[in-house]
């Protein structure tokens, strides 16, 4: 019989892998990293509330890492790490995470996510936020944390491409109450800057949360007396933003966190090989892919991607190579995904969504760059202090 | 004695048409039969829904083509483009290969993981090979010692003894491989991987990659290299890769493995296939519906012939 299965030394792209015996399988263990949630409030009593957003990703992303590890000799397992509601993040990581575990996959709010990156040693654990969409985390300009999911940047620059191509450059913003709203029209008011929009009119919603009732008569009165091609609304719990299509004062169409959406994963997203994910997804786990999934699943099979291109299960080996120019992730968005090695960030192409509709994938042809296209979207690196 | 004579005049008239492609059109539902001397669409024909995958049995009498929605393989008289049979294909079937002589039919069950071996003959699925995730890309070697799936997410080839019907070996290869071929005298195999814009060759005999080569055109950038669709002709002359949305044709040495030129085709070309006396080469072009020839001698594309939405696989017969 012949043994043969790590042929460490010879160059990767001679590398032909043999099916390897059970017994010198290398391990490589990902923790996921989570805290329970609770429901938010309900708009509406359509969509149910899903508590395990991102985990099922990450255990689809752990089946197919194996699927190829049977062929590598490599064996993943996934280690989840739920917090309690009422749990402390920071304690739970150096409990049971710090200096024991090389892969954390964190789907975390940013300001938990801070906490632990301050906790962390990067030399012993990798950080994946699979979680946050925050650009200020990103213009830390360190590589302790790989971001997965695009930020709010290149969020509003897909979008506002999206608007430039059509011509409705004249926008009326409208932003919530919340800390995440306003950071996500801030994103907006930088793109708005960036493609030459006009943001002829901005308003905070300070109307009720609870507009079934009442959108009928405040929507109107709230839109009326301003000329402008869209209504760009800021509302990232979904609080408010449903109600204002089709209640407006003039007919003008929703983008930003409702109506047409910026987003990296979406049910109507189905060119490149997308539909067989989608179907993979919910014939296994019995629901959509969420966003959050799509976020966990990219984390995981990053660090598998780079397991089977280093054979190796160790930081040190692993790490290097994700940052490299070498690392080529496949994401289902017809593009190769790979990291911008000063801060993180994947860069990978953004769907525009509609609710049942998938409208463009950004970048939007004709927005040209150097180096490539998906650099378009987002902070590129001249425009930041990373090196 | 008249319809004798009408007969015979039908015949000649089918045999002075010295050459047909049969476009699958993967939106339109059809199939498209094309005239490539004249460079003329003769025909199209409703096939099934979303056909993909193509192929022309050795005796040039029926073609196959993966109705996907159906959840078949049609067979499909080439003649009177009648359907004549369905093969059990496993759901959602694209690509596949025929082993050289017909009898036997590989198809890449994407969702499942796994290729379904047919016995064309009768009709039934004889096993089901565990490969890695996504398998698409699928060749059968021309001496028919090999059958190759590629799985896309697990970015291996999977070498499959056509005698034992089992994986006897996985090659890892760059992200995404897609489609890949033998060449004619079955010692080479060419594979695409593309979201890494390669190339890579390997050696069947000793099943090692010996030539990796990065697809770069002047003036694109890198992220929009995406091979697909390769073929060698049968001198082991020249090789073709087509680059997807870069929207060109590699022409590259098969000897020393340098790349030639790039031929500006439709939009994303997806598959190609030769004319059976080499002399041409059909690319589809999914975004610009159209098929591109290319006169292989001068390699010089020489005209496209606008066939319906989404054309995805092309095969000619004689």
């Amino acid at each position: 019989m012949i043994v043969r299965s790590l042929l460490v030394g010879i160059s990767m792209l001679s590398l032909t892998v043999f099916v390897a015996q059970a017994e010198q399988k290398q391990e490589i263990e990902i923790v996921y990293f989570t805290q329970e949630k609770t429901a938010p409030p309900a708009l509406s009593n359509l969509d149910p509330f899903i508590r395990d957003k991102g985990e099922l990703g990450a255990e689809l992303a752990i089946e197919d890492n194996n699927t190829t590890g049977q062929f590598t000799g490599q064996l993943y397992k996934l280690n989840k790490v739920i917090v309690p509601i009422d749990g402390d993040v920071a304690r739970e990581f150096n409990d049971k995470i710090a200096g024991k575990f090389s892969f954390v996959v964190a789907n975390l709010p940013a300001d938990d996510l801070l906490k632990i990156i301050n906790a962390n040693k990067p030399e012993h654990t990798l950080i994946f936020d699979a979680g946050t969409t925050d650009d200020s985390l990103r213009q830390r300009c360190a590589s302790d944390v790989l971001h997965i999911l695009p930020s709010r940047a290149m969020r509003a620059d897909a979008l506002a491409q999206y608007l430039l191509k059509k011509r409705w450059t004249k926008w009326f913003l409208v932003t919530g109450a919340s800390d995440e709203d306003k950071l996500f029209a801030a994103a907006i008011k930088r793109s708005a800057k960036r493609f030459g929009m006009k943001i002829v009119a901005e308003k905070a919603w300070d109307h009720t949360y609870d507009a079934r009732r009442t959108a009928q008569s405040d929507v109107p009165v709230f839109t009326q007396g301003v000329d402008y091609d869209i209504l760009v609304v800021a509302d990232e719990q979904g609080l408010f933003g449903e109600y204002l299509d089709y209640r407006t004062w003039i007919p003008r169409p929703v983008v930003g966190t409702q109506g047409l959406i910026p987003t990296s994963w979406h049910r109507t997203h189905e060119q490149w090989g997308a539909v067989q994910i989608q179907n993979r997804f919910k014939e296994q786990k019995g629901r959509w892919m969420e966003e959050a999934d799509y976020g966990a699943y990219l984390a995981i099979r990053a660090v598998g991607e780079a397991a089977t291109r280093t054979q190796s299960s160790q930081l040190n080996d692993i790490k290097p190579y994700l940052l490299s120019d070498k690392f080529v992730l496949q994401g289902y968005k017809g593009r190769p995904l790979s990291f911008r090695a000063w801060n993180g960030q994947l860069r990978q192409p953004v769907l525009l969504a509609a609710p049942r509709s998938l409208v463009a994938v950004a970048p939007i042809e004709g927005f040209l760059h150097p180096k490539t296209e998906l650099d378009t979207l987002g902070f590129d690196q001249p425009e930041t202090k990373c090196k | 004695m008249k319809n004798i004579l009408w007969i015979v005049a039908l015949c000649a008239a089918v045999t002075a048409q010295a050459e047909t492609v049969y476009v699958t059109l993967e939106k339109d539902n059809a199939l498209a039969i094309v005239d490539p001397i004249a460079g003329t669409l003769t025909k199209t024909v409703p096939v099934g829904q979303r056909p993909r995958g193509i192929a022309i049995g050795p005796d040039n009498k029926f073609l196959y083509i993966a109705t996907s929605d159906d959840d078949t393989i049609k067979i499909i008289d080439a003649e009177t483009l009648e359907e004549v049979g369905r093969l059990p294909s496993g759901e959602d079937p694209e690509t596949f290969a025929l082993s050289p002589d017909g009898s036997r039919m590989f198809v890449s069950n994407e969702d499942d993981s796994q290729v379904t071996v047919i016995d064309v003959q009768e009709c039934k699925a004889i096993k089901e090979i565990k490969v890695g995730v996504e398998p698409e890309g699928i060749a059968a070697s021309p001496d028919g010692r090999w059958v190759i799936s590629a799985s896309e997410t697990t970015n291996m080839l999977h070498w499959i003894d056509t005698e034992s019907l089992a994986i006897v070996d996985n090659t890892l290869v760059d992200p995404r491989p897609r489609a890949l071929s033998f060449t004619a005298d079955s010692k080479f195999v060419w594979a695409t991987s593309e979201m890494a814009g390669t190339l890579t060759i390997l050696d069947a005999e000793t099943r090692q990659i010996i030539k990796n080569i990065k697809l770069e055109v002047p003036g694109v950038t890198f992220d929009k290299i995406q091979p697909v669709g390769v073929a060698i002709d049968k001198d082991n002359r020249w090789g073709y890769v087509a680059l997807g949305p870069a929207n060109r044709v590699a022409v590259i040495d098969a000897k020393t493995y340098e790349i030639e030129k790039f031929l500006l085709v439709g939009e994303r070309v997806w598959n190609l296939a030769f004319s059976p006396d080499q002399k041409r080469l059909y690319t589809t072009n999914g975004v610009s519906n159209d098929i591109s020839i290319i006169d292989l001698a001068s390699h010089k594309v020489t005209k496209s012939v606008g066939v319906g939405r989404y054309p995805w696989g092309v095969v000619a017969k004689p």
